[in-house]
């Protein structure tokens, strides 16, 4: 076995669904408080490389690692899924249709998990909740349940339910695509705070825009590899591939 | 029609329907456990018990609950199965109330968004903490109305264990038509009382329904 030096690392990634092959042989890197984007069109295989990274769509082939520690390594059931379930507490994923606990408040959707895998006492995930909620400007709306909420105001719910487990790595699965257009830039703030602190993210996006204000480097996929990839201010402006400058041509016209 | 007759015997259907219901509670409990577990069964990651799950159901749905008694009632000695009637009917009644129960508790449990098991996945739960914390709430709101469709049809079926001689609503009709020869009465009467039954379920249902909806 090599000798793991990145943060996440991603290697020859593989990924079948039956006959098709849905990601062929990706490898990338991501170093600590790095942010990536990965762009493409949809069918691409982008989220799906996302998913894999917490094992929500195993790999067919290839390996991941994360801090050190092999994602897919090879154990029996019971092992393997105490294994995911520990490694799954230090990575938080926010969904596109932001999957939030509709039976429970903001609040109890925020301390399920430390409460449960924590063993956190009510005084401790109240405090918790608070502090989570306020970052993501939700705290006037802890005791809300989710239908009480708008779609930005779920997502925000969600990113701070995803951040109360102190997660080192954050996923984003088109988390503003779901989204009313005038809503989408309050969800898109609290991803920018995120980023100031120094978050490791990697986000999947369809926002062009928001990709080049946040990302360190970006990606674009298409049918299931890595077409480029590269600091936002090369791959927007100056992209080598003919297949990125296509896709960029369609997605940054269509938006304005 | 001979009301002061109804009237005369009407304590002793009363009686019976008493009988009635304790047959349609004893029903429920066992076949909300069998369904429970035939649900569980028929979602397992395990082929053999999704197996006899899907067995489970279409063997109990797919034959006369008639039959199911007499063959629990009248062919279990032949196997060593020896029960009293009221007991075969509760047992019989209950697994084939089960069979229907699975389906519908299954139902309420794939009606539940796939995004909320890989949320909760997602946090660092296990499968089996999010389908207690995550999955289970919010499928047991979806399953009281269909629940309640159940109930009322096995309070209905309790009136199929006259035929193996358990003295409740339906049996107690026939045997006063036997003193009385006016069976429009007797079975009037006891169609009366069945409504009144499944009526009152069925607003305890309609309650319990608005109570556990979230806000």
């Amino acid at each position: 076995m090599t000798e793991q030096t990145h943060f996440v690392e991603i290697r020859h990634a593989q990924k079948s669904f039956g006959t098709l092959e849905v990601l062929k042989d990706i490898s990338l890197n991501v170093e600590r408080g790095q942010i990536v984007g990965i762009i493409g069109s949809s069918g691409s295989g982008k989220s799906t490389l996302l998913r894999a990274i917490n094992d929500l769509d195993p790999l067919t082939g290839g390996e991941i690692w994360l801090d050190g520690v092999q994602v897919n390594k090879t154990l029996p059931h019971r092992q393997y899924e105490k294994h995911i379930n520990e490694l799954r507490q230090h990575v938080g994923m926010v969904f596109q249709h932001f999957n939030l606990f509709p039976h429970m408040t903001a609040r109890e959707n925020v301390t399920m998990a430390p409460k449960m895998l924590k063993g956190l006492s009510q005084a401790d995930a109240d405090r918790l909740a608070e502090e989570q909620l306020d970052k993501v400007g939700m705290l006037e709306r802890i005791d809300y349940y989710p239908s009480q909420l708008s779609g930005g105001q779920k997502q925000r719910v969600a990113i701070a339910r995803a951040l109360a487990m102190k997660p080192k790595l954050m996923l984003f699965d088109e988390a503003t695509s779901a989204l009313d257009p005038e809503l989408v830039e309050e969800v898109n703030l609290v991803m920018k705070k995120l980023a100031e602190e120094h978050m490791t993210m990697i986000i999947v996006t369809h926002e062009m825009d928001f990709a080049a204000s946040v990302c360190d480097r970006v990606l674009f996929m298409d049918k299931g590899v890595v077409v480029e990839e590269g600091p936002p201010s090369v791959l927007f402006k100056n992209p080598t591939q003919n297949r990125t400058r296509e896709f960029l041509r369609k997605h940054i016209e269509g938006a304005s | 029609m001979d009301i002061d007759l109804m009237l005369k015997v009407y304590p002793f259907f009363l009686e019976a329907a008493w009988v009635t219901i304790l047959l349609s509670v004893l029903t429920a409990i066992l076949g909300l456990i069998c369904g429970t577990l035939g649900a569980a069964a028929r979602l397992s990651r395990f082929a053999v018990l999704r197996f006899l799950g899907a067995a489970y159901v279409s063997v109990f749905r797919g034959t006369p609950a008639l039959i199911q008694l007499f063959i629990l009632y009248f062919g279990g000695p032949q196997i060593g199965i020896q029960l009293d009637a009221f007991e075969a009917g509760v047992i019989g009644l209950g697994i084939n109330a089960g069979a229907y129960m699975t389906e519908t508790i299954r139902g309420a449990i794939i009606a539940i968004d796939k995004g909320q098991r890989e949320a909760a996945r997602t946090l660092g739960l296990s499968g089996w903490q999010a389908t207690y914390r995550v999955i289970l709430p919010q499928a047991a709101r979806l399953m009281v109305r269909p629940l309640g469709v159940n109930l009322n049809m096995l309070i209905k079926a309790t009136a199929l264990v006259a035929a193996i001689a358990v003295v409740e609503l339906t049996y107690t009709a026939q045997r006063y038509i036997g003193s009385t020869y006016k069976p429009f009465e007797m079975f009037l009467l006891a169609g009366v009382l069945y409504m009144i039954i499944i009526y009152v379920v069925g607003r305890g249902v309609a309650w319990l329904d608005r109570k556990v909806q979230i806000t």
